[in-house]
């Protein structure tokens, strides 16, 4: 939809072999998974738990200001991977194949306000297959935000930055609301649906029990470290929040990535849906560490082009993905965090302003379907 | 208040902590084989039986209730990531005194769990238990005279019952292809040597196979023995002719390894065995189309393999992956995309 379609030098055909190639990297993934897979992600559940176990246990004596700041920084670490590395990868699906019924999508239960299940439908369903289409994707820009130059301009948007601020520090929340479309359902008809309720009271029961967890009992266990132990573990969601929402920012928001129209994805093959995630897509660079932490959502263009991929291979598959990136002359978006996070909010500053429309080229296959 | 009811709602506050996980999910990190856990074993040694059989030792949970000689345990045992389920006959007598018990496995070609077992797994690994079932046991009052007819590795839970029970007058009839192959080969001569078994060991490379209607050749009191088999399928089709031939066939008792046969083929009736439906389907269609159109509930999400918003228990049969062609056969535990998935051969669906 940018004002120039950077795929318009693609034939049909080529999208086709291009799609042929790339099911071939997952193939051969996928028929590799094994023992060393499946011992990763339960050292990192393994880590993950013990790390957030001695960070509670810690600040049992928050009171301390050291002990405050390592309990801390452990629980927001501990945080992150499991929302990140174990929560979103599992609930994808990616260890199935393990056939471990405690490590597996239909089972899991993740810290996090927004249930497993409502989770899975939004982001798995809706977000994965319709990424970067304006209407169908509610990941671009949660509904509150225009991301878009061809996105109508509203005087609403101006206070966009600040509304992501707010999203960002309270993201959990901001996901609950979105999983349960709170936007579209709030409406007085709607509200009575059965259906939406059912779904509003799971997620009631889930801020419940996180709420009384975070803020109440583990506060109350610290007894005369109540009020520091309390910070602590609102400093670690906040952490949690702000981290979580940077890197998602960074997988779809950065300048070059492409959205797309309603139309444009009618009919859509596999070849055409594999491009539409490789241009809807940006990656973060950095070390090991950094992708763990970002639970390998810094590759995200390989997560959207095989979302069930086990995390840990993403790095090994990046580095064929993007060969093909540069064999069909298609830009592999891609920088550091804090350079991608600047260029994702520049963007959110830039279209809170109202622009000039731009003159939009057809994408290719657009011209198809108006020919048609 | 109890202690019992002190300790529920301890365990309740607990579990406010440890939400949305479990205070479990935590204990197993440190203590897998804890009482009230889910019933595992650690494997603490792997002996060599035969070039291609060994007897596997396992330390049992806390939760593990016994056995009686002749039943058999299911084992989860995690093959290159993945868990996968077998059943093999306890092979240690009821009374052992440390609380270990021990399986007997013969690794068949291409069996992955078997070939694990023999060859590839390590003492210290923590596998999956299910707590001994099945009926191949000893009644209460010992029979007067018995028969045990076994061949391969259908002595496994023969030799469970051997080391088990001491009976007056006991006859085994074992057939193994060559002397080497016969598991348990000194524990049955000490048998013999102590006139604990009467043994006839055939070795089928030079006798060729056990022919059952020529029993009465090796065993001429055979119809007056309450019998136990165990072998191949050939072996235990042919015994319950014979015996049913002769009006004996309460007599008999026997154990099958391999109750079903999975014929993987193109397309099949599918049954929906919750809501009750059956219909035929074709190799190409996904079963998420077939059960809609049945009117089934079917979970649904992408549609295309990726979301896994699909995903069903696969409770008998096979399926066909629409994209790679692999066949999923059914296995406790095994959930399919039925986006992706069509059937191949009869398969049993659980929705």
């Amino acid at each position: 939809m940018s004002a120039i379609d950077p795929t318009a030098h693609l034939t049909a055909e080529q999208i086709e072999e291009l799609g042929r190639e790339l099911d071939a990297i997952r193939d051969e993934v996928m028929s590799s998974r094994g023992e060393k897979d499946a011992a990763y992600i339960r050292k990192v559940i393994s880590v993950q738990r013990k790390l957030e176990l001695a960070s509670r246990g810690v600040l049992l004596f928050s009171i301390f200001p050291p002990a405050w700041l390592v309990g801390t920084a452990g629980l927001s670490v501990a945080k992150i991977l499991e929302n990140m590395e174990i929560g979103h990868n599992v609930l994808h699906g990616q260890w199935d194949w393990m056939r471990d019924p405690k490590i597996h999508s239909t089972t899991w239960e993740w810290d996090h306000v927004s249930p497993a299940e409502q989770w899975k439908h939004s982001h798995n369903e809706l977000h994965h297959t319709y990424t970067n289409v304006i209407g169908k994707d509610n990941d671009l820009g949660y509904g509150i935000m225009r991301v878009d130059e061809d996105q109508k301009w509203h005087p609403m948007h101006l206070g966009q930055p600040l509304w992501n601020f707010i999203n960002a520090c309270f993201f959990e929340y901001g996901i609950a609301a979105y999983d349960l479309e709170l936007g579209k359902n709030l409406h007085k008809r709607r509200r009575k649906n059965p259906e939406f309720r059912a779904r509003a009271r799971a997620v009631g029961r889930k801020i419940r029990g996180q709420v009384l967890k975070d803020y109440v009992i583990h506060p109350l266990l610290s007894g005369p470290s109540f009020l520091t132990t309390l910070a602590a573990t609102f400093t670690a969601n906040l952490v949690r929040n702000l981290w979580s929402h940077s890197v998602i920012m960074c997988g779809h928001f950065p300048e070059g990535v492409q959205v797309f129209e309603r139309r444009s994805i009618k009919g859509e093959t596999r070849g055409q849906w594999y491009l539409r995630q490789m241009m809807g897509s940006a990656n973060i660079s950095g070390s090991k560490l950094m992708h763990i932490m970002t639970g390998n959502l810094s590759h995200q263009i390989e997560h959207h082009l095989f979302p069930d991929l086990p995390s840990n291979r993403y790095a090994e598959v990046a580095v064929k993905v993007r060969a093909l990136f540069e064999k069909y002359e298609l830009e592999y978006v891609t920088g550091s965090m804090p350079k991608q996070v600047f260029s994702a909010w520049h963007k959110v500053f830039r279209l809170s302003l109202p622009n000039k429309k731009p003159k939009t080229k057809t994408p290719a296959r657009d011209k198809e379907l108006v020919a048609a | 208040m109890t202690s019992a009811a002190l300790r529920s709602r301890a365990w309740k506050l607990l579990e406010l902590v440890t939400t949305p996980l479990l205070p479990s999910d935590y204990l197993d990190l440190v203590s897998p084989l804890r009482a009230g856990a889910d019933l595992r074993g650690r494997i603490e040694a792997v002996h060599k039986e035969t070039a291609d059989a060994a007897t596997i030792v396992i330390r049992p949970g806390r939760g593990w209730r016994g056995h009686t000689a002749g039943q058999y345990i299911r084992i989860g045992v995690d093959v290159d990531g993945v868990r996968l389920w077998r059943a093999y006959s306890v092979t240690s007598p009821s009374n052992r005194t440390d609380g270990r018990i021990t399986i007997t496995v013969k690794a068949i070609p291409d069996g992955k769990v078997s070939n694990h077992l023999v060859r590839k797994v390590k003492p210290g690994t923590v596998i999956q238990l299910d707590q001994a079932c099945g009926e191949f046991v000893l009644p209460k009052t010992k029979p007067a005279k018995v028969l045990y007819l076994t061949a391969g590795s259908g002595i496994t839970p023969v030799m469970g019952m051997l080391r088990d029970t001491e009976l007056a007058d006991a006859v085994m009839v074992h057939s193994a292809p060559r002397q080497e192959d016969v598991i348990f080969r000194n524990d049955l001569h000490d048998l013999v040597a102590d006139e604990k078994l009467r043994l006839v060991e055939l070795h089928t490379d030079t006798h060729g196979m056990l022919d059952v209607a020529r029993l009465h050749e090796l065993v001429p009191d055979w119809a007056e023995r309450e019998t136990w088999a165990c072998g191949p399928t050939g072996l235990l089709d042919a015994a319950e002719q014979h015996w049913a031939e002769h009006d004996l066939a309460d007599r008999l008792h026997t154990e099958r390894f391999r109750p079903s046969v999975v014929v993987a083929g193109d397309g099949g009736e599918v049954t929906f065995s919750t809501t009750g439906k059956t219909v035929d389907a074709d190799g190409a269609t996904p079963l998420l189309d077939v059960g809609e159109e049945a009117g089934v509930l079917m979970p649904s999400g992408c549609r295309m393999g990726i979301c896994f918003g699909c995903v069903t228990p696969l409770r008998a049969g096979a399926v066909r992956d629409l994209r790679t062609g692999e066949i999923t056969e059914a296995e406790p535990g095994v959930l399919i995309q039925t986006c992706v998935s069509a059937a191949a051969g009869p398969c049993d669906i659980e929705r």
